[in-house]
């Protein structure tokens, strides 16, 4: 059994084919969370709202290598993992809208969406909240004899979590076949993280437990597909679970709205230039202005329609705030 | 006297406290720089430095069980939960560590946990609860609740001061909805006592925190009716203040207790069954509670509206109460 640390080298490329559908995916998921911002801003949307702005190779690259009947839990900042793992933008939109039309019938927002059919056990708002129970998924799987696989998403805050050290301990101990995804994204809320944790490389809180870690550039999609898809295979094959780092960066205020005065001047626009994942892609693809404004416009339409969806929704009525405490 | 915000009534105390006393300490996630979450600790990290401002990791556990370790060694710690709803992450250090320390040792614990607490913004299950009736069943804590910034800062002043383990619920609904004039120096509110908001002889309503001020405006449409409603701001779970209820009764015969947490073994359950108990012969009306309903926050606006008690819920209330 392999242990240790993954260095990926120069990866074998993916297919043109494959690789534009990433993009298209990325893109979507990029229009969606700014249009987000925007109707917050307008109004229209209440709450706390985390968009993923910048994340959005991690949550494709991953969920790409995953099967339907894979399951994934999620944290507060969700909207990324959701859509890569098959959610509508319509049944997220209308959640984000409070309406019945909702992934979680309006009762849950954008930091409590779930959406069973497609494998998502929810978001999980309390930091390192989702991890205790894709131990348990991946058990059940293992204990039922079943070829599938369970992945938490969490970000590098997570891992100063008593829940994190409980559940990779556990998952390493009974050799369950979960993928543990850390979306090092460099900062917990306005906290920078080498003020949150004593150690840079992340990978090294997995190696405690004798996980195998990959590392990732989270920003280049195709080197997060292959890595997840190592990382995928090694857990579904028997050989125990996977912690993944994907280093990545935030593209945008922690939540909507966030001033961000903890970042450094000029930071954030110098990410934006160097770390998009997005133009990253176009250019390796070499996609130009025609088919990028056909994409453009394809992606524009679903999402404006998931807004369009969303607002005429159902207000969910208010006695209904009593259904289904309990089963 | 000056007017303050409730948020900044708790800030300019937080401050105070830690001129005053060397062993104050503030931890918390993103308290430093950026002033916390909710922006009460703002300018403080600048002040005191980053010792005695102490940005923490995202470990409750560690947090909450550190200021019980700290407490021992004789420091006065100041824990922030970002939200009210993660003390369940630091529940155990503060349930069986913190809250059975004295009892079984004999050594007090002297630590505050700061709980922004509390819906209306749509924040959904997770970050709207008001779990001070969970912690109303553990003997060795403290509970308070205040509703005005007067309140805010001489039971923070009070908790600060206080040798055992004191939850602060401050309700995020009022950190600047409510202003009020705040004495400038130091002034205690001492911790079991309630405060009559307002004088009535027709029916007694008790509440606490964001209802408090739900209760101002429902009795003042009663007015109207010709009724006059005694509002008893209980401002202390636990202890809580049962003679302030109990002589408020007495004079009304009548009591509605509100509360913005659900219902079942909420704590106005308590103030029915003791009022119930010690005023049996006295009562005009079955005491009755109005509080949320038996279910997590929602947040679909529509839905969290009806969950919290609105004014014309109090309105109603207080009408049934008196017709009895
Ligand atoms: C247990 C708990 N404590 C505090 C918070 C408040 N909070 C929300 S997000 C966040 C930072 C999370 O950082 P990280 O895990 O790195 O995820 P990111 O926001 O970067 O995606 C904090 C402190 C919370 N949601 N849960």
């Amino acid at each position: 059994m392999s242990r240790g640390v993954t260095k990926l080298e120069q990866p074998t490329r993916l297919s043109r084919e494959t690789l534009v559908s990433f993009l298209e995916e990325m893109l979507l998921i990029r229009r969606f969370e700014e249009k987000v911002e925007e109707r917050f801003r307008a109004g229209d949307l209440s709450g706390f709202l985390h968009v993923a702005l910048g994340q959005e190779a991690v949550a494709v690259g991953v969920c790409r290598t995953l099967e339907s009947d894979d399951v994934i839990a999620s944290t507060h900042r969700a909207h990324h993992h959701c859509l890569a793992k098959g959610m509508t933008p319509n049944a997220l939109m209308a959640e984000l809208y409070g309406k019945l039309e909702g992934c979680s019938r309006g009762y849950g927002g954008s930091m409590h969406l779930y959406d069973l059919a497609t494998g998502n056990l929810g978001a999980n708002a309390v930091v390192g909240g989702g991890l205790p129970g894709i131990v348990g998924a991946a058990l059940s799987f293992q204990l039922r004899g079943e070829p599938r696989i369970a992945v938490a998403f969490f970000g590098d805050g997570a891992t100063n979590t008593g829940a994190f050290h409980e559940s990779l301990n556990l998952a390493q101990l009974w050799s369950v076949p979960a993928v543990f995804v850390c979306e090092n994204n460099h900062y917990a809320e306005s906290t920078p993280s080498h003020q949150h944790m004593p150690i840079t490389d992340l990978s090294r809180r997995a190696e405690a437990f004798g996980m195998h870690c990959v590392v990732v550039d989270g920003q280049d999609i195709e080197a997060v597909y292959l890595a997840a898809t190592e990382a995928t295979a090694h857990a579904r094959a028997g050989n125990g679970p996977v912690f993944l780092v994907a280093n990545t960066y935030r593209l945008t205020g922690h939540y909507v709205g966030d001033p961000q005065v903890y970042r450094p001047k000029g930071e954030l626009r110098e990410l934006r230039e160097t770390q998009d994942p997005i133009p990253r892609l176009r250019e390796l693809l070499g996609v130009d202005e025609e088919s990028w404004s056909a994409l453009e416009a394809d992606v524009k339409a679903t999402v404006e329609a998931s807004v369009e969806f969303a607002k005429s929704g159902t207000d969910p009525r208010p006695e209904d705030a009593l259904l289904n405490v309990y089963a | 006297m000056p007017e303050l915000t409730y948020l900044e009534a708790i800030a300019q105390t937080l401050r105070q406290e830690m001129e005053r006393d060397e062993r104050v300490f503030l931890i918390g996630q993103d308290i430093g720089a950026y002033g916390g979450a909710f922006k009460v600790t703002n300018g403080l990290q600048e002040a005191f430095g980053e010792w005695r401002v102490i940005d923490a990791p995202l470990s409750e556990t560690a947090i909450v069980g550190g200021c019980t370790g700290a407490a021992l060694m004789g420091m006065r710690p100041i824990a922030e939960m970002q939200f009210a709803d993660f003390v369940s992450c630091g529940w155990d250090q503060i349930v069986t560590v913190a809250a059975k320390q004295h009892w079984r040792a004999g050594t007090p614990i002297p630590i505050v946990i700061r709980l922004p607490s509390g819906g209306g913004f749509a924040g959904g299950p997770f970050h709207s609860q008001n779990p001070e009736s969970s912690f109303a069943h553990i003997p060795g804590l403290k509970l308070v609740c205040p509703a005005t910034p007067s309140d805010a800062k001489g039971l923070l002043t009070s908790a600060i001061d206080d040798p055992n383990p004191v939850l602060f619920f401050e309700h995020k609904h009022l950190y600047r909805r409510v202003r009020g004039e705040v004495a400038e120096s130091r002034f205690t509110v001492p911790i079991g006592t309630a405060r009559i908001e307002r004088e009535g002889n027709d029916a007694t309503l008790v509440t606490w925190g964001a209802m408090l001020h739900l209760a101002v405006e429902a009795a003042d449409a009663l007015v109207e009716d010709g009724a006059s409603i005694e509002i008893v701001d209980l401002r202390s779970i636990l202890p809580w203040d049962r003679d302030a209820v109990l002589a408020s009764v007495e004079k009304t015969s009548r009591l509605l207790v509100v509360h913005e947490d659900t219902r079942t073994a909420g704590f106005g359950a308590e103030i029915l069954a003791t009022v119930a108990a010690e005023l049996f012969e006295h009562l005009d009306a079955p005491p009755r509670r109005l509080t949320a309903p038996d279910c997590p926050v929602p947040f679909a606006p529509s839905l969290e509206r009806r969950f919290l008690p609105q004014v014309e819920d109090l309105v109603t209330a207080l009408r049934e109460l008196l017709a009895y």
